[in-house]
């Protein structure tokens, strides 16, 4: 059963069409990094009008290297939010559209959820219930346990900045560029001295993230005109992934799952991924890096599960640009 | 002089920064715009997580960055918006904010800086800055009678030993 899938929540415009929710068929994603790389970050009108213009041949490019007809497709899955309104708007609507053309039934996709379905799409044998997720990326840092396909228990997540956020803030403060999460992972390998210990907040007894803190001591420490750029990525970078492990492997001991899937472009950080694995007595997954950032392919795996749940969405479906995994 | 009205704080902990947004989450009516500057670090989401605590919104605010946007849920809806991410007045505009400056719910936007010639004429500026590692300035700046009044309010309550 072939389910094309729709994301544009944010500045990555892409379509990808899976196969029963495991098999990627094809996966293409227009990334706008470049576009917005000039500004540090996502300027939402750009995104929204970007989105209009790559959308089209994405679609076709998908279709084409999937080697499939609209015939072939079962059901269109979208993303509806989390997200920029603009964006997401474009996405909705051209999955409307097309529905409607090809009498395709819509299934509307929370963008958490998907992160997580990454999962199913990396071979033959899909993680184990109960699993403990952290989705770590640009807007979020959620800790949720999912106990089954949509069935989801919200643990934790930040009370200020999401731990991708943290990153592009930081790296723009340290003049290193945008995304800040490879630009402060790369000069952190640079530096071969004992990083400066950063404070982290544990918010004891909460399952809870907060990485506020953490950027205003590394701009203080700037202010102060002290350490070398790479050396405050490295101990940045130290910081927040030992505040991710941390909480991540002592939730996961309390709720007793049998797995932890990291989720999110947060999780393609090497040192987080290492330092997850090595400290934790319980199998860590982490899917393929291209997997973890904003694509498509994913929206269409979680799409398959949602269709054979019989969840599939009405012309009404519309964006929830502040939603969240409940 | 109407334009030379303003009242400077100094919060001593993100908790009293908080305490202070709550009060003024209380205050809040429909139609009321805050408008925060300042820099990294000086306590802007803070002050908005009080707010939303006062306007009894169960769900904490956080970081809008990068949506743009967050809507909290409470007495009269909040919205949350933070102009981190743009570089221009331009890029603002073409947001629509009116929407939401417009409607029937409290506006308050962090690094207001970035495009302070397009909010509406009366408003609450609030200017943080950092002053120790814990303490931070607060300057509170009502443009026009609405927000003339509400400081006096705020006054009144620190004068009796809230806030």
């Amino acid at each position: 059963m072939n389910i094309l899938g729709i994301e544009s929540s944010c500045d990555e415009t892409s379509a990808a069409v899976v196969a029963d929710g495991t098999r990627i068929l094809s996966n293409i994603v227009a990334s706008q990094v470049e576009i917005h790389a000039r500004y540090g970050g996502i300027v939402p009108e750009v995104a929204s009008r970007q989105h209009l213009i790559a959308f089209v041949t994405t679609i076709q490019e998908t279709l084409s290297q999937a080697q499939i007809s609209w015939s072939e497709l079962a059901a269109i899955a979208v993303t509806v939010g989390p997200g920029l309104v603009g964006s997401l708007l474009v996405g909705v609507n051209l999955a409307k559209a097309i529905a409607l053309a090809r009498h395709l039934p819509l299934i509307g996709i929370n963008h958490l959820e998907g992160h997580i379905y990454a999962h199913w799409l990396e071979g033959n044998n899909p993680p184990a219930f109960p699993a403990l997720c952290l989705i770590a990326s640009g807007g979020h840092t959620e800790l949720v346990v999912m106990r089954g396909h949509g069935q989801y228990q919200p643990l934790g997540r930040t009370r200020d900045d999401a731990a991708g956020e943290a990153f592009d803030k930081v790296a723009r403060l340290l003049g290193l560029g945008y995304p800040g999460g490879p630009v402060i992972e790369t000069a952190a390998r640079t530096v071969t001295t004992v990083p400066i210990t950063l404070p982290r907040a544990w918010l004891k007894g909460s399952d809870d993230f907060s990485f506020s803190g953490l950027k205003t001591a590394v701009l203080r420490l700037i202010q102060k005109a002290e350490p070398k750029a790479a050396i405050l990525a490295a101990s940045f970078q130290e910081a927040v992934v030992d505040v991710l492990v941390t909480k991540t492997v002592a939730a996961a001991k309390k709720h007793r799952v049998k797995e932890i899937l990291l989720a999110g472009g947060v999780a393609t950080n090497e040192t987080l991924r290492r330092h997850m694995a090595s400290h934790s007595p319980i199998p860590v997954r982490c899917p393929s890096p291209a997997l973890c950032t904003d694509n498509a392919a994913m929206i269409a795996a979680c799409g398959y599960f949602h269709l054979k749940a019989g969840q599939i969405a009405g012309w009404d479906l519309d964006v929830a640009p502040n939603l969240m995994l409940r | 002089m109407a334009q030379g009205i303003f009242l400077d704080l100094v919060s001593r902990s993100p908790r009293e920064t908080q305490h202070l947004g709550s009060y003024l989450g209380e205050l809040a009516q429909a139609g009321d715009i805050f408008l925060l500057r300042g820099g990294l670090g000086t306590g802007k989401t803070c002050l908005v997580q009080g707010m939303a605590q006062g306007l009894g919104s169960a769900e904490p605010a956080r970081s809008p960055s990068f949506v743009l946007v967050h809507c909290y849920e409470g007495r009269l809806p909040l919205y949350h918006i933070d102009l981190y991410r743009l570089e221009c007045v331009e890029e603002v505009v073409e947001l629509g904010l009116e929407d939401y400056f417009y409607g029937k719910g409290v506006c308050v936007v962090e690094w207001a800086e970035r495009a302070l010639s397009i909010f509406p004429p009366e408003h609450m500026l609030i200017s943080l800055a950092y002053l120790s590692p814990r303490r931070r300035s607060l300057r509170m700046e009502p443009k026009g009678k609405r927000y003339e009044e509400m400081l006096e309010q705020v006054r009144y309550q620190i004068a009796a030993g809230r806030g």
